[in-house]
């Protein structure tokens, strides 16, 4: 049981004696025991959910303007960007938001393999992890369809098409997505009211995933456990510190690309007003989804494509038990960090073939970088059995105060 | 230092892959608009000057929809000068109180009138071609201001034994060559109010300026703030990187 | 690793560097905490294309001595008479202390020939009638409204029923003698 927390001003002890918000955000953000190794891999949880803000602030502000309507949406984006007060920054903010959002994701996810954090005790912790991403990915495709240009429409009719591959029922799910015999208003529609909502359910499984982790506590760079309390530090005023100035850089990096390189990221094509009559010459998801576009397209099959692509990420919910070996971090393990680099170099050439008409030497290189993808698991769970492991240190404050002996 | 490394290739390779659609015909040559960079922001003579040839040339074929006559404001033009362009076209208002539509001479307030009522009346009178809106032009072509100049400056003859199919002309930047547009620019199309020489380079560097500023019209006040938010944040990082410094100098880390 | 560059000296050196820095850092960051706030706030605010519509110009050539229009200006009708010498006495004869809300006629109009204000009651928001020939003018010859039975005279004062206040007179300028900016 925790101990009753005494606050010195007298309206937050009131407070809290009728809710403890107080003492819960002081035992979870301030006493909270955070290993004192880690590194700034560590930054980009805290970075993840700064991102979520920005999102939610910039997507409501951007919708008291925005008009879900087909013969309108375009022209009510592009009236934000002219006539609204500041309208073009939101609208940048938003759209460059979201793939800074998956660039954090990414790295946070990345992290996690590296250091084995989905490893036992966190295993519910990771699960969370993979659901917040999966809504980040639903959230992130309704919402590129909202602008209603070239681009929104036809990556809409691509990835809501593939459901028909199910078998017997395939159809009729698809014209249940659409509302209707194609893309069109009631699909944009819906596609609004989801994007709104689905945010507000990252945040709450954000709050579970932070509850998790907080339960079994966070990992660290040499993957072994705490041993007592002089391996840890107070989250406050550390971490904080430590997370404020990590906020710093991101945001210049952010902010450098959101006022000199706006377009970056997008699709010049999506400047082009929905056109039902007209393909554009390459259909290209946004980036975050590329190396998943390529293992669909690497499988000839429409059916066994689908499977694939959403076996992609339903394999990692399985990491935990794939991934045999007792040892967390791949800093003692020399096979796993050389599998893990291979797989990090796979997934940007999935990417590369995503971004790129499946022509020529691009069609087998992505069959080659999918069978290398799936090819990850088994290989993992072999060097979980036969790997010899690097010796570990006794604890965390162990290798520090060696070091320091030797000055 | 190796992650480094082959964390900077992904990054490289990364970075090759975002512009996603593949690379098709000649490389665009890069020009040195005044707007690029840090610092750049637009030159207003200029955009003057690409209005001219917007309202001369482009507008008898070309909308600008998404641009109204008061945005012409911020490139340079007085009260009396916008209300005279936008009196040249009249717009069809109403009903009065009589129930009937009626024409009324455009107002500042009113977006550009396009030239055709629809696009089927643009593609009757343009030999089946649609001639695209012009007012996000440069953003939705890939090289954006690169390519306009370069389709503008890239009309030549067919090079041998091609033929170019009737109604259309050769050129070497468009996709497929043959487009419907006929070459708009030649040296005096127009005659510049500010007496600047009009070369067809100086015609196209000009309309492709103003198309710019068709498409990014807030260009110039993103730029001058976002060199003040940049700026403000590496203080502000440098000010908590010290903190962290000091706060962490008691840590064995 | 111990901090060997500070010669040993008295924690408060230190402590007041780290204070410095926090105030510093939390200053720059309050502030710069507001100046991103201030863009979604201002986002609210009319925006341009609202704003080129705030203020509305029309013509007035073709409105009769005795007749009246009724234009729109910022979703509101607007009531334009050109009004006949006799409605000018009668409005410039009321006794202003009896009125409830107290204005003389030459508070309300630029040109006495022509009376502008929104058409819009001030009791609840009904549009008064009296702008058509056959329309009720009520007793005072200005305008009526059906609503609640309220009366206004030819200058739109307020005379008799529920209304409190006279018609709102809005900001309007004679850009020529035949063409009023409102707004």
């Amino acid at each position: 049981m925790s101990e009753q927390t005494k606050f010195d001003n007298k309206i937050v002890q009131w407070v809290d004696d009728r809710l403890p918000i107080f003492s819960m955000l002081k035992h979870s953000a301030v006493d909270y025991p955070t290993p004192k190794n880690l590194n700034y891999w560590w930054n980009f949880g805290s970075l993840a959910g700064l991102m979520l803000t920005v999102m939610v602030l910039t997507g409501i502000f951007l919708a008291m303007n925005y008009a879900a309507n087909a013969g309108i949406a375009f022209t009510s984006v592009e009236r934000i960007m002219r006539d609204v007060n500041y309208g073009w920054l939101l609208r940048y903010l938003h759209a460059n938001g979201a793939s800074f959002f998956f660039i954090t994701v990414y790295i946070h996810i990345f992290r996690g393999l590296y250091y084995g954090s989905y490893k036992a005790p966190r295993e519910l912790l990771w699960w969370l992890g993979l659901l917040i991403y999966l809504s980040m990915m639903a959230t992130a495709f309704m919402g590129y369809v909202l602008p209603w240009g070239q681009m929104s429409f036809w990556g809409a009719t691509v990835i809501t098409n593939l459901f028909s591959a199910i078998p017997v029922v395939g159809d009729y799910i698809v014209t249940w997505l659409w509302g209707g015999f194609s893309v069109d208003n009631p699909t944009l529609n819906r596609f609004f009211a989801l994007h709104y909502l689905l945010p507000f359910v990252i945040f709450a499984l954000v709050g579970l995933h932070v509850m998790a982790l907080h339960t079994v506590k966070s990992n660290n760079p040499l993957g072994i456990d705490v041993k007592g309390p002089q391996d840890t530090i107070p989250f406050h005023p550390y971490y904080t510190v430590k997370d404020l100035f990590g906020v710093g850089v991101f945001l210049i990096v952010y902010l450098g690309v959101v006022f000199y390189a706006p377009n970056f990221f997008g699709e010049p094509d999506n400047y082009i007003p929905a056109n039902p009559m007209v393909t554009p010459p390459h259909i290209v998801p946004e980036w975050y989804f590329l190396p998943f576009y390529a293992i669909l397209r690497s499988i000839p099959n429409k059916l066994a494509g689908v499977i694939c692509m959403f076996s992609a990420i339903i394999i990692l919910f399985f990491l935990p038990w794939i991934d045999s070996s007792k040892v967390r971090s791949a800093k003692f393990r020399p096979y796993f960090k050389q599998v893990f680099w291979l797989f990090l170099a796979d997934c940007f050439l999935l990417g590369y073939v995503g971004a790129h008409p499946p022509e020529g030497n691009l069609v087998l290189m992505g069959q080659i970088g999918t069978a290398v993808y799936f090819g990850f698991f088994p290989l993992i769970w072999i060097i979980g059995k036969i790997e010899k492991p690097r010796p570990l240190p006794q604890s965390i404050a162990q290798p520090v105060l060696k070091q320091s002996e030797k000055i | 230092m190796r992650k480094l490394i082959l964390s900077t290739l992904a990054a490289i390779s990364m970075a090759a892959a975002v512009p996603a659609v593949a690379e098709e015909g000649p490389e665009l040559e890069h020009q040195n608009w005044p707007w690029l960079g840090v610092f750049g922001k637009y030159d207003q003579a200029q955009l003057k000057r690409g209005f001219q040839i917007y309202h001369d040339v482009c507008s008898n074929c070309h909308s600008l929809k998404l641009v109204a006559y008061r945005n012409l404001a911020e490139i340079g033009f007085t009260e009396d000068e916008i209300k005279a362009f936008a009196a040249e076209k009249t717009v069809k208002d109403g009903p009065n109180d009589a129930g009937e539509m009626f024409d009324r001479p455009a107002r500042p307030s009113d977006h550009f009138v396009p030239p055709f009522a629809n696009d089927q009346a643009a593609r009757a009178a343009n030999n089946g071609a649609l001639p695209p809106d012009q007012s996000l032009l440069v953003k939705a072509r890939k090289g954006g201001p690169d390519y306009i100049y370069a389709l503008l400056m890239g009309y030549t003859d067919a090079p041998e034994g091609v033929t170019v199919p009737d109604g259309m002309a050769y050129n070497k930047v468009f996709p497929g060559h043959n487009i419907g547009m006929p070459a708009p620019l030649a040296d005096d199309v127009v005659t510049y109010a500010d007496g600047t020489k009009a070369t067809q380079e100086q015609e196209a560097k000009d309309i492709t300026a103003f198309l710019n500023w068709t498409s990014e019209p807030e260009l110039d006040t993103r730029h001058s703030m976002g060199l003040k938010v940049l700026g403000f944040l590496a203080v502000l990082t440098a000010l908590f990187y010290a903190l962290k410094r000091k706060v962490w100098s008691d840590v064995e880390h | 690793m111990a901090d060997s560059s500070q010669p040993a000296s008295d924690p408060s050196d230190g402590a007041s560097r780290r204070d410095f820095l926090v105030y510093a850092a939390s200053g720059l960051g309050a502030i710069g905490t507001a100046a991103a706030v201030w863009p979604f706030i201002h986002s609210m605010n009319p925006a341009a294309d609202t704003l080129a519509l705030a203020s509305t110009e029309i013509d007035i050539s073709k409105v009769e001595v005795g007749q009246a229009i009724t234009v729109t200006w910022r979703g509101k009708p607007v009531f334009v008479r050109h009004r006949t010498p006799e409605e000018i006495k009668a409005a410039q004869d009321v006794n202003v202390s009896e009125l409830r809300d107290p204005q003389t006629d030459a508070q309300r109009v630029q040109k006495p020939e022509w009376l502008i204000m929104v058409g819009v009651c001030t009791h609840l928001g009904c549009i008064p009638l009296g702008q058509k020939s056959g329309d009720p003018k009520g007793e005072f010859g200005g305008w009526f409204c059906p609503c609640h039975g309220s009366q206004y005279d030819t200058s739109g004062r307020i005379r008799k029923g529920p209304a409190p206040l006279n018609l709102l007179v809005p900001q309007y300028t004679f850009l020529t003698d035949t063409s009023v900016r409102i707004g």
